[in-house]
This record gives structure tokens, sequence and C-alpha cells, in this order.
């Protein structure tokens, strides 16, 4: 009998799979108590490169046209449907019945071809034509914030990752995710994906890595100008406080209200407006 | 093509005028409060760049003479003094000529086949020597509006030289016909051909009266800066007038805080700006009286009132 | 005898901005009604602090005292959050078309009294009647009649999700657009069905306190608008008032930043509108004498006192002399002094301590190697006041470029490219604004694209409008005032499947 070849866990940041600056592992056994592989422990540095890859490929995926980013998002859903069985397993690792984690898995696709194709759509129904008194032509446009840090809930490993990342990227935005600390892996094979999908590298980045440790530098660094999360209170409380120091968009979920992330509610036009910024322009009409 | 091709190269070289901004600048003229003496003050001075105007078909050496009589002596009362000048047809010019030499009011003309200006160069010439030696001080010209649209800005300009030259001493008014230009773009640009040939104390003038819309403080304010870009680039004064539209004191009020605070007080005398009105010296003549005596006065007790009502 | 005029004078070409015709004073005459002393609005009635403290509002025009204002402690402030509270169900519950008319009845009222109100914010605020005659007032009711006829229709807002009041909000607004922040504030908040507790700055409480009047005469329910007074400690009572769903703040930046830390854990939500440092960037193809005026406007508008204002002018190289001579011109002939008069264009600092630190900025550009330019202009002695300003061979560095002085002080920057236009108008953590002058349109919408900023003004400068959104990226703030994307700020979007 042969022996199987296991795969070192790497986390997927500017397009290429890293291990921890720190060299430093945790880790992850199955539901069972057995031992399955090491996952990255990411540091703030880690966190640090992440932005930076992140700031890197965020204006040309903003400049992309919006047909451009629905088919890669497109992409990205056929390379997860492709890959089913391998993600079941994967989510299978944190325990629970094949039955639920092959529809976490469903869920997950069929969440990004949802965000595939809103983004053609969501700038014509957030932005306006407003009529001002004045002879001006006056505009709002959307805009993506820029870099969004994003930390995803322990539970639905997957489904609740990609709801976060989604609207967040159809928007425009690169983003820098901290996966579920409980069960990493679902993020970890996710990363492969996401390389073979057509998105550029850097305009998702995904961490793994514990909570405590990373949430104070998500919370202080500037160049992160929001942060969604699924947090408890002292988290939501050190996220608020490290923002203010940039005055960062928060949106934040409250760990202990329930979410159902299969809600259709769970996803939709306003999860993308909440990464979005407004501008208004003003040109006058004469001749 | 080559043609338009020299207009766009005069507005880029001269800089453009937005529209919006223009209009929005000008209504601020309109807030100014002026009250008391300075009221007073604005209203003579109003009053001393008057062109008082007739321009009718219908005009006889005896209209023209009470007219003279108008302009030297607006009221009774002695404080209110004589308007800049008259403004008359050619043929007028010689009645004209009997009452005002040698006082302070001076004999404008209008010539060039006024007010469409449809009429070979030969002809429009001689008509400016006909009315400058039957005793015209000034000639209000009109520009060849069809050849500034056509493009063809050196035949404009050559065409104002000729008048220029017609004129001899006489001082000379550009009407640009700004209704006809239709944009600020293009009343900046024929402001600057006709700038650029004339001599100081000359003027532009925005319109014939003739036409639907006359002088505004919109196309009063892009000529007002074409004088002064002009003015800085070059040292040469040109003289402004606005023709046309102002029937109200409190208008020309607001075209005189225009003239002040785009100008300065340089501008501020009639040897560089001037009213081309006739109603308008009735009514700064009743504010006038209205502030000596503080009576809201009727407009038809004023002579030559056309208001019977 | 024309002789003399013939020739061409050949001394310096300057234009001469004198006295020859000099505007008399024209001061506003109608009368503004202020009380000799105000209590706190709460729940629809006039009531004593129970702090038994109050403060004295003066005027920046003459430092007169004008009113005896009640100062809110945390039990007033505590006594109009459960006024609102208590107005809250029926408020919200209320038709919208019934909602509505109360807007717009509050609407015109104002218009009413229009004239009454801006000598009101002239005389507490120090901006000149002109402006708050000619934009303040009508843009606060505007804002009223604009939000009013929302009310009715909130369903049409949000595909696919309703509207849904937050309950009681917490605002506290700045001193710049005294009246006008408020009417920012309370319309949407109103609209879509909130109750609200609004603190207006203690420099300029006058006219909000008036504004009550106008509540009651509109016959607003009780309770619905309370309106306390006080300076940071009360300010801090309003943010921190357990029954508070909302905080919105208008105001410094730092003041923000403490806001927000301060709401770390609560659940209230939270919009910002802070500072600017607005770059207003001039192109060579530009129409110059009106980007000179909005220049002018985007600086000098409110004394400078305007988050959005164009502080940071940049200009293209080639262009850089022609536009400083003509700023220099058209800034002799601004009229600075008594902002009663109407022909006043830059009225008073609104404070001593704001124009302390308008000096000390502006001595510190001197000291940095600035350039300082300021027309010749006689100052009232009284008073509080600062002439126009005017900083050439300004770098990024400098203080004066950099830091938000709040006051009529403009630096003038240049650069040669598009690209390093966009570098230095972004190379600031504010995004509130921006301006662009050119001929070419697709360069106006290149650079409104890549601009940092949440208004972008083309070939105009500081216009305002209740259906336009406004609001900032970055450290300048976020949510939106304004427009059907400022009602998404107080309102909770329930999905309707």
């Amino acid at each position: 009998m042969r022996l199987h070849i296991t795969k070192t866990p790497k986390c997927y940041v500017g397009g290429s799979f890293i291990r921890s600056e720190g060299g430093r592992v945790a880790p992850l056994c199955d539901a069972k108590g057995t031992f399955f592989a090491n996952i990255p422990l990411c540091t703030r540095k880690d966190l640090r490169n992440a932005v930076e890859a992140a700031a890197k490929a965020g204006p040309n995926w903003a400049g992309r046209s919006a047909y451009n980013r629905g088919q890669i998002l497109y992409r990205l859903a056929e390379m997860l449907e492709a890959r089913t069985p391998e993600m079941t397993e994967a989510i299978l690792i944190g325990g629970g019945s094949r039955a639920k984690a092959n529809r976490e898995v469903v869920a997950s696709i069929d969440r990004i071809v949802h965000y595939a194709g809103w983004t053609d759509k969501f700038p014509a129904l957030l932005g306006s034509v407003n009529p001002v008194a004045s002879s001006h032509f006056n505009f709002t446009v959307t805009e993506p914030m820029g870099i969004i840090g994003i930390i995803a809930p322990d539970d639905v490993p997957l489904l609740g990752l990609v709801s976060l990342v989604l609207p967040a990227i159809t928007g425009g935005n690169s983003v820098v995710t901290l996966a579920s600390n409980k069960q990493p892996y679902p993020a970890i094979l996710l990363g492969e994906m996401l390389a073979t999908s057509d998105l550029p590298g850097g305009v998702v980045n995904l961490l793994t890595g514990q909570r405590d440790e990373l949430i104070p530098t998500f919370a202080s660094h500037a160049h992160l100008r929001g942060v969604t999360a699924v947090a408890d209170l002292v988290e939501r409380q050190a996220l608020q406080n490290g923002a203010a120091d940039s005055v960062k968009r928060l949106k934040l979920i409250a760990v202990e209200d329930p979410m159902d992330w299969y809600s259709e509610s769970a996803q939709g036009l306003y999860e993308i407006r909440d990464h979005l910024e407004l501008k208004t322009t003003w040109h006058p009409i004469g001749g | 093509m080559r043609n338009s091709l020299g207009l766009r190269s005069l507005i880029e070289e001269i800089g453009g005028v937005d529209q919006v901004g223009i209009d929005e600048r000008v209504a601020k003229y309109a807030t100014r409060s002026i009250k008391k003496h300075a009221k007073v003050f604005g209203l003579k001075l109003a009053t001393t760049m008057v062109d008082l105007t007739t321009l009718e078909g219908k005009d006889t050496p005896g209209k023209v003479a009470s007219l003279c009589q108008k302009a030297l002596r607006p009221h009774d009362d002695s404080d209110i003094p004589p308007t800049a000048a008259v403004c008359v047809y050619p043929a007028m010019v010689k009645h004209a000529a009997k009452l005002l030499k040698g006082t302070s009011v001076k004999i404008a003309s209008v010539a060039t086949a006024f007010p469409s200006g449809q009429s070979s160069l030969k002809i429009r010439l001689a008509e400016v020597r006909a009315a400058v030696s039957d005793g015209a001080d000034e000639i209000d010209m009109v520009i060849n509006r069809g050849a500034f649209l056509a493009g063809e800005l050196a035949r404009v300009q050559d065409e104002i030289s000729a008048v220029l030259e017609a004129c001899g001493e006489a001082t000379l008014k550009v009407i640009l016909e700004t209704s006809e230009l239709e944009t600020y773009d293009n009343i900046r640009a024929a402001s600057f051909l006709a700038m650029r040939v004339l001599r100081p104390g000359d003027f532009i003038k925005t319109s014939t009266g003739k036409t639907s819309a006359n002088a505004t403080l919109g196309n009063n304010q892009v000529m007002l800066e074409a004088i002064r870009d002009h003015f800085l680039a070059t040292g040469v004064e040109i003289a402004m007038k606005p023709a046309g539209g102002i029937r109200t004191a409190k208008e020309a009020l607001h075209f005189l805080v225009a003239v002040k605070e785009t100008l300065g007080d340089a501008w501020l005398n009639q040897d560089r700006y001037r009213f081309g009105a006739s109603a308008l010296l009735n009514d700064l003549v009743r504010q006038m009286v209205k502030e000596k005596t503080g009576v809201y006065q009727a407009p038809y007790t004023f002579s030559e009132s056309t208001t019977a009502y | 005898m024309h002789s003399p005029k013939r020739t061409a004078r050949p001394v310096a070409r300057e234009l001469l901005f004198g006295n020859l015709w000099e505007y008399d004073a024209a001061p506003e005459s109608s009368p503004a009604f202020i009380d000799a002393s105000y209590g706190l609005f709460i729940g629809g009635k006039w009531v004593a602090p129970k702090t038994r403290k109050t403060f004295y509002s003066i005027s920046p025009r003459n430092e007169e005292k004008l009113s005896e204002i009640a100062l809110a402690g945390a039990a007033d402030v505590d006594a109009a959050y459960q006024a609102a509270a208590k107005a809250f169900p029926a408020w919200s519950k209320l038709p919208g078309s019934e909602r509505a008319k109360y807007l717009f009845r509050i609407a015109r009222l104002l218009q009413d009294r229009a004239r009454e109100f801006a000598v009101a914010e002239t005389l507490d605020g120090g901006k000149p009647i002109k402006e708050s005659r000619d934009f303040d007032l009508p843009m606060a009711a505007a804002h009223f009649f604009y939000h009013a006829g929302w009310a009715d229709k909130l369903n049409y807002v949000t595909p696919g999700r309703v509207l849904e009041p937050l309950g009681v909000v917490g605002q506290v607004i700045p001193w710049n657009f005294p009246l006008l922040m408020l009417a920012w504030k309370l319309a949407p908040a109103l609209a879509t069905g909130n109750t609200v507790v609004i603190k207006p700055a203690e420099t300029t409480s006058i006219t909000a306190l008036k504004f009550a009047s106008i509540l009651q005469d509109a016959g607003l329910p009780p309770g619905v608008i309370n309106i306390v007074t006080g300076a940071g400690d009360t300010g801090a009572a309003v943010v921190n008032h357990p029954l508070a769903a909302k905080i919105a703040f208008t105001g410094s930046t730092a003041v923000g930043k403490s806001i927000q830390r301060a709401l770390a854990g609560t659940g209230k939500r939270l919009t910002l509108e802070l500072g600017g440092k607005a770059a207003n960037i001039v192109f060579e193809d530009a129409p110059i004498d009106q980007a000179v005026e909005g220049i002018i406007n985007g600086i000098f508008f409110n004394q400078g006192h305007v988050c959005c204002a164009g502080s940071r002018l940049l200009v293209q190289e080639s262009i850089a002399n022609q536009v400083l001579s003509k700023l220099k011109i058209r800034m002799k002939s601004l009229r600075t002094g008594d902002p009663l008069d109407k022909n006043t264009d830059v009225g008073a600092i609104n404070s001593r301590a704001q124009l302390d630190r308008i000096h000390e900025l502006v001595a510190s550009g001197v000291a940095e190697g600035a350039e300082l330019y300021q027309p010749v202009c006689e100052l009232p002695h009284k008073g509080f006041y600062f002439p126009p300003t005017l900083f050439s061979k300004v770098s990024q560095s400098h203080r004066i470029a950099r830091d938000e002085i709040f006051g009529p002080v403009l630096s003038i920057l240049t650069f040669r490219t598009p690209e390093e236009a966009i570098e230095k108008a972004n190379n600031t953590h504010y995004g509130l604004s921006a301006g662009v002058w050119t001929d070419k349109g697709s360069l106006i919408l290149k650079m409104s694209n890549e601009l940092k900023a949440g208004v972008v003004w083309a070939n105009s400068y500081n216009k305002f409008d209740p259906s336009s959104p406004f609001g900032g990226y970055k450290e300048s703030g976020f949510g939106r005032e304004g427009g059907k994307q400022g009602l998404l700020d107080y309102a909770k979007l329930k999905a309707t499947f």
C-alpha cells in the first residue's frame, strides 16, 4: 500500500502561497481528534504584507470593467463547482454530516454566482442623477472604499467567508481576510481555487491565525479603509476603538445574534453598498 | 475650416468663459446695497454716462432738438448734470450739432449701415465720413457678424481699422451685437479682435438695441474682463458701453457696481463707461428727485417721458 | 480735444480699487427677535436646566452679549432622551404622508421668518448677512421641503428592502452653519420616522432655539425634537446616552474620532462629517476668471469656516502667475467687516478661540517661508476679524498646506501634469471635497474618478443642494447627508421577503 502525500496548508497572499513569516503553525485535527495538518499562524507582519499586496492589486481590480469583474467572479464559481467533492471533504474535517457540508458548498457557489451578476448592476441602482436647483449636472456614483479587512465567522467556515468577501470584491475592493479559527481548512482550499479563477493575485488575500493576535492590527492598520467582522463584544470594542484613529468604516455582525447565512437576506445589493463610497460630481450646464 | 480654426485658436489664446460662472458672478452685483450718499453719487454718475439715444425711422429734427435739450438739462434741478452725449442716426447729426456744439454734450452717430451692417464697406465708410463731417464727435459702428461667425476674423478686424481711419479724431464705439454672437466665448473673442486695433479711449459696445436681447450684466461682465485683461497686457485703456435694455436706475447701478469691482475707479467716468439708453435717463432723474424730496414720483411728470399711464 | 486720452499711459498697469464711489454702510435693519434668555426645549416645552447653570452667547461682530443660554447637564440630556423615546412609537407609526405634512409646514414657516432668522444667524455666528439671507436660510428651508417629500416614499428608496426608523437619534452640530446643519440633520431623521435629541454648538445656539418656536407653531408632537444646549460635556452626554440608537456628528476630525471610540461596543450607529483640506485644481485651459471666482468663493465663503473649503489651490505651473495676480485683484474688491452690513463679503470669525487658531497657523506659514498677501482693509476695532489671506510659495509639507485652518486663508501650490495634481490632491488624510477647473470634459471625468473625495465640483465650487449627497472619504468621515443616499443613514433595512 502506498503512503499518500499530505498537503502543506499555505495561506494565499498576493497571488502566492505563503507560510507565516513567524514560522508558527497550529495543528488541525479532524472531528475525531486525528491530526490532519499544520495550519499557519499568521502574524501582524503577515497581515501587513497582505495589506500591501491588496493595495498593489486594488487599483487594477477597481479599474476593470464591470463586465470583466462579473466574468471573473463567475469563473470562481466554476472552479468551486468542479471541486465540490473536495471542498465538501474540507468542511467535513470540522464534523457534521456530509449532506450539511455539501449544502454549504452549494450555497457558497450560488452566492458567488449571485454576486457575479451584480457587478454591472449595482452602480445603476446605488448611484443617481440628482435634480439640483442650480444650473448644474449633478450625479452620484459609487466607488470602492479600498482595502477591506474581513474577519470570518467560526461556524459555516466557507459560506460565512464567501458571504463577506464576495460583496466587498464585487464592489471593486481588495480584501484581507482572516479565516475561521476553528475550521481554517476550507479557506486554505478556497485560496487554491482563487488562484485558478482569473482573479488577479492580491484582490483576495486569505490568512489563517489567532483572532486575538490579529484583531488589534485589523483595527489599527490605517490603510485598511473598512473592516467587516463577525465578532464578539470584546472584539467589537477593540475594532471600534482602533478604527477611530483612522475613521475606518466598520460593519460589525454580533456573533451572539443568530445569523442565517443561507438566507437570501444574507446577500444582495446592500451588502455591496456597505463597502462603497459615494462620490458626487457637479458640472455647470451652459454654452 | 481654416477660418474656424482661427476663432478657435483665438479663444484658446485669450481663454474661454464659463457661462454659469459668469452668471453667478454678476448675480452678486445685484445684491450690493447702494444707499444714501452712495446712491446719489451713483445716480449722478450714471446720468453723466448716458448716451441719450433715439434711433427710429420716425425721428425728426424736432424730436432730436428736444432730445438735445433733455441731454443738456435733464431736469429743472440744476444739481442734475447733463448726459455724456446724444446718439442719433447720421441724417440727424447736423440738427443735433446746431444745439450741442460748444457744450459738454457730445454728438454720437451710429453709422456703417446700422443696425445690420449689411452694406458694402465703401458705403459704410462713406457714411462714417459724412457723419464726422456733419459734426459727430463719436461714431458707433457695427461689426460684420456674418464674417465673424464664418471665422473671417482678419476681415472683421480690417473693417474696424478702416472705420477707425475714417473716424479721424472722432471716438469709435464698436458694437459687437452680442445677441448675434450668442456665446460668451464669442463675445470675449470679438472684444479682443476690436480692442487690438482700437486706440485708448475708444469703446466696445454690446448691442444695437435692435435685436431681442441687449445689454445684460453677463455680457457686460465678459467685456469688462476682456478690457481688464487687455489693459493689464498692453496698458491700453479701452472704454465700455452697454446699450439697450437698461431702463431703470437700479439696473444702471448694478452695471456700475460691475465696473467698480472689475475695472476699478479709473473706469468710473464718462470717458471710460457709457450707457446707451433712452428711458433710463428719466428713471435716474426720478430717483434723484425722490432722494432729494423723499417723495416717490410719477413717471409722466418728467419731460420726454413716454409713459402716459 | 481727444488728444490727452489718445496716448497710452506708460505707467504701471495697475487697477485702482479706491474709494471714488464708496458704498455707504447698509446695515440690515430687520429685527432678530432674540430672547434675553433661553431654556432647554424638551418634550415640546421650555424647561429650566437642572444644572441651574447658564452661559452667554456673544456676537463675534462686536463681542456683545446676545442671550443667556441654559447649560444642559447629564440629567437634562437624559430628560431629553426620555421625551424623545416617549414620542418615538407614535411618531414612527404615523403614516409617512402625515409626517411629510409636518416637514412641509416647518419648511414654510422657516421661509416665512427667513429674514428674522438670517439676522439672528449673522448676529450670533458672524457670517455676512448676504450669506445667511441668500444661502443658509433658503437652503435650510429647502432641506425640509425636500425631505418632506421622501417621508411617504421610503418604499421606493431601497429595492428589495424597506426602510425602518432607528429610534432616538442623537445629533451634535457645529457652529459654521448653525441652522443649516440643524436642517441637514433633522430633516432626514424626521422623514424616516426617528425622534431626535440635538445639540447645537455652544457659540451658535440661538437659531436652533428660535427654531423651537417654529416646531411649536407647526404643531409637531412633543418630544419628536428636543434641543439641548451646552458645550463639550453636554455633547458627550448626548453621545453617550444609552437610549441613542444612532449618533450623527458634524465637526472636527479629532472630536469625531473620540466619538467613534466612545461608541465602541455600544452597537449605536454612527455617521461622521468631519474636516477637510480640499484641493481646488486649476488647469491651464480653465476659464480663468470663473476659476478665480470659484477659488475666492471656495475659500472666503463664510470666512473659510467651511469643512469643504478649497483651502489648497493647485495651479498648473504655466498659469500660476496669471492666476495669482488675478486673485490679488479680486481680493481687493472683497469687503471685510461688519457681517450685518449687506455689502460685507467676509464677516466675523466665529469666536476668539478660532481667531487665535487662525493667527497661529498663519504665523506658522510665515515662519515656514511661505509668501503672505493680504489686501489693505480696515477691520472693525471690536469683534473678531481676520483679513482674506493668500499664501504663495507653499509646499506640501508646510503646516498651512496640511492642517485644516478653518479660516479665510488660501495656500497656493503648483503642479505640471494631471498625475501630479492627483497625487498632491490625494496626499492628505482628509477626503471631503475637491474642485477641478478645465475646459476639457474628459479630463474633468478622469480627475473626478481619481480624486479621493466625496464631492467633486467641476468648474464650480461650494455648491450644495438637498438632493445632492454630501460627505467624505477617509478621515473626513462616513455617511452621506442629502439625496436618496442620505436617507439610508437614518434607517435600518428590512428584507421584504
